[in-house]
């Protein structure tokens, strides 16, 4: 089973672009490809209720998207595609348990409760054409905390976004054997510790919801900046990542910090087209043309932090989404409310207790009270010594002191960042701004 | 229901240290466990505390060793099959257990054919 893949359908995702136009009519290949984007997660969710196992509802899944090929060919595209195939799909699991009594687990997916037995085909709900949406139980169930994170991110990205082993493998830079490996351990001890297809209860939901939000974050950051390699954003994860977080947003709608991540990543995501020259080179935020930033997104993301922040305690995505959204609002880098940065760094440190948030708030300190300040504050970070490797301290710490024109220190904590750094426009950047100080 | 071992390792030191009144807390803490256990909907099958490792004896093949197989600082020091609902349901179990030198670790009982 681990070596089908959705990779291998012509549903490719994101290969649609440009459908439509001149088409009167999509044809069923585009069909489907569109089908294999949006209902993946609704129509594997659906179908792991009633197969009572992961793999098996997605080889039905993947039989009933090759099904669509043909059939919406000879008959036309169903006017709901996401029901259609939930319907096959789970007519298909049906009749394999059916006939293969071999293929009913001795350890079942724990679906609970009031599913349908799946030797109840006829059950009350496809009677009357509603399907329910495990979607959310299918996202909790891949992101449980028993679950190391990296078979958390797998997992979602194979089970909630269809992707195949092989573009897994890919996106997090192992072979493929080993995300199979990965993906195949997770699935196993899903079902041999009984991990239940549900969603959490309302005691449990907000660390459940926050790892969640937390795969799907950093799903995000991955594409943001790809760890390794010559382009700094890979759009297919930042993609995924956003639509997820739309998928949150839209199952989940009350819960403030679906809010506050769905706008963090609209509002990073607006600055996408203007974060590199047209030559690759990385621009910062005060290079950047802000007339090229994603108005749409900014106004959507702002929005949602508004309504984030309004009651209760704001949590750290919705701060995040704060900061984000004072830097989209400044018409000009050099008229950033800094103060208002530092004082929302200053809640998310208390929301939040990161290292990795206090370097940020040591930077908009430096941009609030000047470079000695933040430099102070850097120098607290290093004794810490809790982000000793994170090649961002010594960056931080490079333009402090290049701005307070100590050259020499300059110079030596930018070779300490290039030391860490593997993204090759980083490695440019600093590189360039090494030369600069050493007067190279 | 399903059952799973709670293994509870805990640094062995730290006990044979322990002043009297800690070892009677330690004690009415597992007494209390049990009764948190049946509020919560599970049950204990059985549980026991094991001797130190310095009692313990390897046999690998033929070969009979003084010792456990590996020195840690760490040890099993006892353990609890228990019954639960699903793993959820026994890591409740298990945030419940009394381990103040150590933590537990949770392991799903095998089932096989025909059992």
């Amino acid at each position: 089973m681990t070596g089908s893949t959705a990779g291998g359908l012509p549903a490719e995702p994101g290969s649609r672009t440009g459908s439509g136009a001149g088409n009167d009519r999509p044809t069923a290949a585009d069909a489907v490809a569109d089908a294999h984007r949006r209902e993946w997660a609704f129509v594997l969710a659906a179908t792991a209720r009633v197969a009572g196992d992961l793999d098996l509802a997605e080889e039905c899944v993947q039989d009933a998207y090759v099904s669509a090929l043909q059939a919406w060919s000879d008959q036309g595209v169903p006017r709901n595609p996401g029901a259609w195939l939930t319907t096959t799909a789970r007519r298909r699991a049906i009749d394999l348990l059916r006939r293969d009594t071999t293929l009913r687990r001795k350890l079942p997916l724990l679906v609970e409760p009031g599913a349908p037995e799946p030797d109840d085909p006829g059950g009350a709900e496809e009677g009357s054409g509603v399907i329910p949406d495990d979607r959310l139980r299918l996202i909790f169930t891949c992101c449980h905390p028993a679950l190391a994170r990296e078979a958390q991110v797998a997992l979602t990205l194979r089970l909630v976004c269809g992707l195949s082993t092989a573009e897994i493998a890919q996106a997090f830079l192992v072979s493929e054997p080993t995300m199979a490996a990965r993906v195949t351990r997770a699935k196993k001890k899903i079902s041999a510790a009984r991990i239940a297809y549900r969603v959490p209860e309302s005691a449990e939901l907000p660390d459940r919801l926050d790892a969640v939000l937390t795969v799907v974050h950093l799903l995000y950051t991955t594409g943001h900046t790809a760890p390794v390699g010559g382009r700094l954003v890979r759009d297919d994860l930042v993609d995924r990542a956003v639509g997820l977080a739309r998928m949150l947003r839209l199952l989940m709608p009350d819960e403030s910090e679906v809010r506050g991540l769905l706008a963090l990543l609209l509002l990073t995501d607006a600055r996408r087209a203007t974060r590199c020259a047209p030559d690759g080179r990385l621009l910062l935020l005060e290079e950047q043309d802000r007339s090229q930033w994603d108005r749409p997104a900014i106004n959507e993301g702002t929005a949602l932090v508004r309504e984030a922040l309004r009651g209760g305690r704001p949590g750290r995505f919705a701060l995040q989404a704060a900061i984000a959204a004072v830097h989209a609002r400044a018409p000009a880098y050099r008229d950033t409310d800094w103060r208002q940065i530092l004082r929302l760094y200053d809640l998310l440190g208390r929301a939040w207790t990161s290292p990795v948030v206090a370097l940020n708030r040591a930077v908009a300190l430096a941009m609030a009270e000047g470079p000695e300040a933040g430099l102070a504050a850097i120098g607290d970070l290093e004794r810490d010594g809790r982000l000793a490797g994170y090649q961002y301290l010594p960056a931080a710490k490079a333009d402090l002191l290049r701005r307070l024109g100590r050259a020499d220190e300059a110079a030596q904590a930018y070779r300490c960042a290039l030391g860490l750094t593997a993204n090759q426009p980083e490695r440019d950047f600093l590189t360039r701004r090494l030369a600069e100080v050493t007067g190279g | 229901m399903a059952e799973y071992l709670i293994l509870i390792n805990e640094d062995e030191s730290a006990y044979a240290s322990a002043s009297p009144d800690v070892l009677q807390e330690v004690m009415e803490a597992h007494n209390r466990f049990a009764k948190q256990v049946e509020e919560t909907g599970g049950s204990i099958v059985s549980g026991r505390a094991l001797q130190p490792t310095s009692t313990a004896t390897s046999v690998r093949g033929d070969v009979v060793t003084d010792g456990p197989f590996a020195e840690t600082k760490e040890a099993l020091g006892g353990f609890y099959l228990v019954e639960a609902r699903d793993l959820d349901h026994a890591l409740e179990i298990a945030k419940l257990c009394p381990a103040r030198f150590g933590g537990v670790e949770v392991r799903p009982i095998m089932v096989f054919d025909g059992m």
